[in-house]
């Protein structure tokens, strides 16, 4: 039983699991929000799909007989070519915005000669798969190889030297191109070495788009996400319902040497000369914060709050704003991010009000795991945290025009689970 | 003529798809067990707490259990395995 706008999306996935007879039987959108009356009378009615009635579909469904096709099922193996048909440019840059393989912008078009010299950006053969990607769960999972990174980064219009940063993101197998219905976004901070090497911005407009290293790598990064797990095509591989302009490309660097506190991926195991890439997964919301100021609390916990409980924040702050917080004591980052944990206090009633905390939470508080567990059991004005210290990440960057505090929701995962950065130097 | 140039697919590898029978099909549901399985969306618990409502008030010849998964969005060996050993059918829902 699903939802009538994931009609498309169904069957197709029904189709690719090599049962496209699958009995599939669809009542209206939405199921969040309604009330038992309301669910009823969706069981009571038409399925809005076939037109007929939904309980009739789902009984049918169970005790009508097989055909020869639903024993059959269906096989079948799809190919990618190596090399597309030989055409003109123009008709070339038609095809890939025809097939939906580019983000609608104009690209550069992957010649051998151009694959050939973004290969020359890393060792590895091209090859060996990097990732296997998906837009969502219980979706299939396509292949990515080096040479099909490298494609997408010449498309993306990134240099050769930005090839390993671009591998070390698609190696993370977090998506850029998630077909969440919420509209996540995929953001990443690259640290060490590689970001003076290839002229990375972690200044003025460290997040905008006024440097070639950040904006190239992060398109290339959305890019061979978009294409290697098999497409992002709204109603079928994308359901983002609002849509998210992160996703064009959200990348930027940590400006290390103006922060007064450990680099990120100093925070999470890896050394000063090693260079890594930290993907987060969200973009759900963003807020500000200019200080701080004399009641710089009252403000921070106004923000954390409206955090989206499932999207814990990411918080990108400018050094000046940073070093401000030095001078009130938070000499490290971890104070800071204890102190935002134990002031991110919500009514657990406001806590368990939430799709997304039902939906994934809920469980695991069932099964025990904490904190979620503690949470659940919490009575319903009790305050409790919605955010553990692990959860909360903070992040220097900025050209100190501005003491600027941002907050982005945003999931740190990695390749094996969360809070890793990805290793860029394997990748060289 | 404009010159014609070569270039490279873009896309990834898909899978090779293997067709699957589907599971055969019951005469009835008299007398069945039908898990309804809630898939844990928001709100899904209630949506079929009113299927087995249905159930109960439009076909109380057949027996229906609710059976959730251990988490989201993941698959779940042994509940898949508790329907396949008691249950003759098993309806999945449902999302949004």
């Amino acid at each position: 039983m699903h939802t009538h706008v994931f009609e498309r999306l169904a069957k197709m996935t029904a189709r690719t699991a090599g049962m496209p007879t699958t009995r599939q039987a669809f009542v209206p959108q939405p199921i969040v929000g309604k009330n038992a009356a309301e669910l009823r009378a969706y069981i009571k009615g038409n399925d809005p799909v076939s037109l007929r009635p939904f309980v009739q579909e789902v009984i049918e469904g169970l005790t009508g007989p097989l055909s020869e096709d639903d024993i059959q099922g269906l096989s079948f193996e799809r190919s990618t070519p190596r090399l597309l048909e030989p055409d003109t440019e123009d008709n070339l840059h038609q095809l890939f915005l025809d097939n939906r393989w580019t983000d609608t912008l104009p690209i550069v078009l992957p010649t051998e000669e151009r694959i050939e010299a973004m290969l020359r950006g890393t060792s590895h053969d091209p090859a060996e798969v990097v990732a296997n990607l998906r837009p969502a769960q219980f979706r299939e999972f396509w292949a990515i190889t080096v040479e099909k990174v490298a494609v997408n980064a010449v498309m993306a219009g990134a240099k050769p030297e930005h090839l390993p940063v671009i591998l070390a993101l698609v190696a993370s197998g977090i998506t850029a191109r998630s077909s969440s219905t919420t509209s996540f976004s995929t953001l990443a901070v690259i640290n060490g070495p590689i970001r003076g090497e290839i002229g990375m911005n972690d200044g003025i407009g460290a997040l905008g788009p006024y440097n070639h290293a950040n904006t190239a790598i992060g398109r290339a990064y959305a890019l061979a996400c978009q294409n290697g797990q098999g497409g992002s095509v709204p109603g079928e591989t994308y359901m983002g319902s609002i849509g998210n302009g992160l996703s064009y490309s959200s990348v930027f660097p940590e400006a290390e040497e103006r922060s007064p506190w450990a680099p990120l991926h100093e925070q999470h195991g890896f050394n000063a000369g090693d260079s890594t890439a930290a993907v987060f997964l969200g973009g759900w919301y963003k807020q500000s914060y200019y200080g701080p100021r004399e009641h710089w609390q009252e403000r921070f916990r106004r923000c954390l709050t409206a955090s989206e409980v499932y999207c814990p924040p990411l918080i990108v702050m400018d050094p000046t704003a940073a070093r401000a917080f030095v001078q009130l004591g938070f000499d490290n980052k971890e104070k800071l991010i204890e102190w935002c944990s134990e002031n991110a206090k919500v009514p657990a009633r406001e806590y368990w009000d939430d799709q997304f905390a039902n939906t994934l939470h809920k469980p695991w508080a069932v099964a025990g795991i904490e904190p979620y567990a503690s949470r659940f059991k919490a009575a319903p004005d009790e305050m409790i945290s919605a955010f553990a210290p692990e959860d909360i990440h903070i992040v220097v960057t900025g050209g100190e025009s501005q003491p600027a505090c941002f907050m982005f929701g945003g999931l740190f995962r990695g390749k094996d689970g969360p809070n890793q950065p990805m290793s860029i130097d394997a990748w060289r | 003529m404009a010159q014609q140039i070569s270039i490279l697919d873009p896309r990834g590898y898909p899978p090779k798809v293997v067709g699957k029978q589907l599971a055969p099909r019951l005469d009835s549901l008299d007398g069945k067990s039908v898990y309804l399985v809630d898939c844990l969306f928001d709100n899904s618990e209630i949506f079929m707490d009113e299927m087995r409502d249905w159930f109960a008030a439009n076909m109380p010849q057949v027996n229906t259990k609710i059976i959730k998964p251990r988490e989201s969005w993941v698959d779940d060996p042994d509940m898949r395995a508790s329907i396949e050993a008691d249950g003759d059918a098993a309806i999945l829902g449902v999302g949004l």
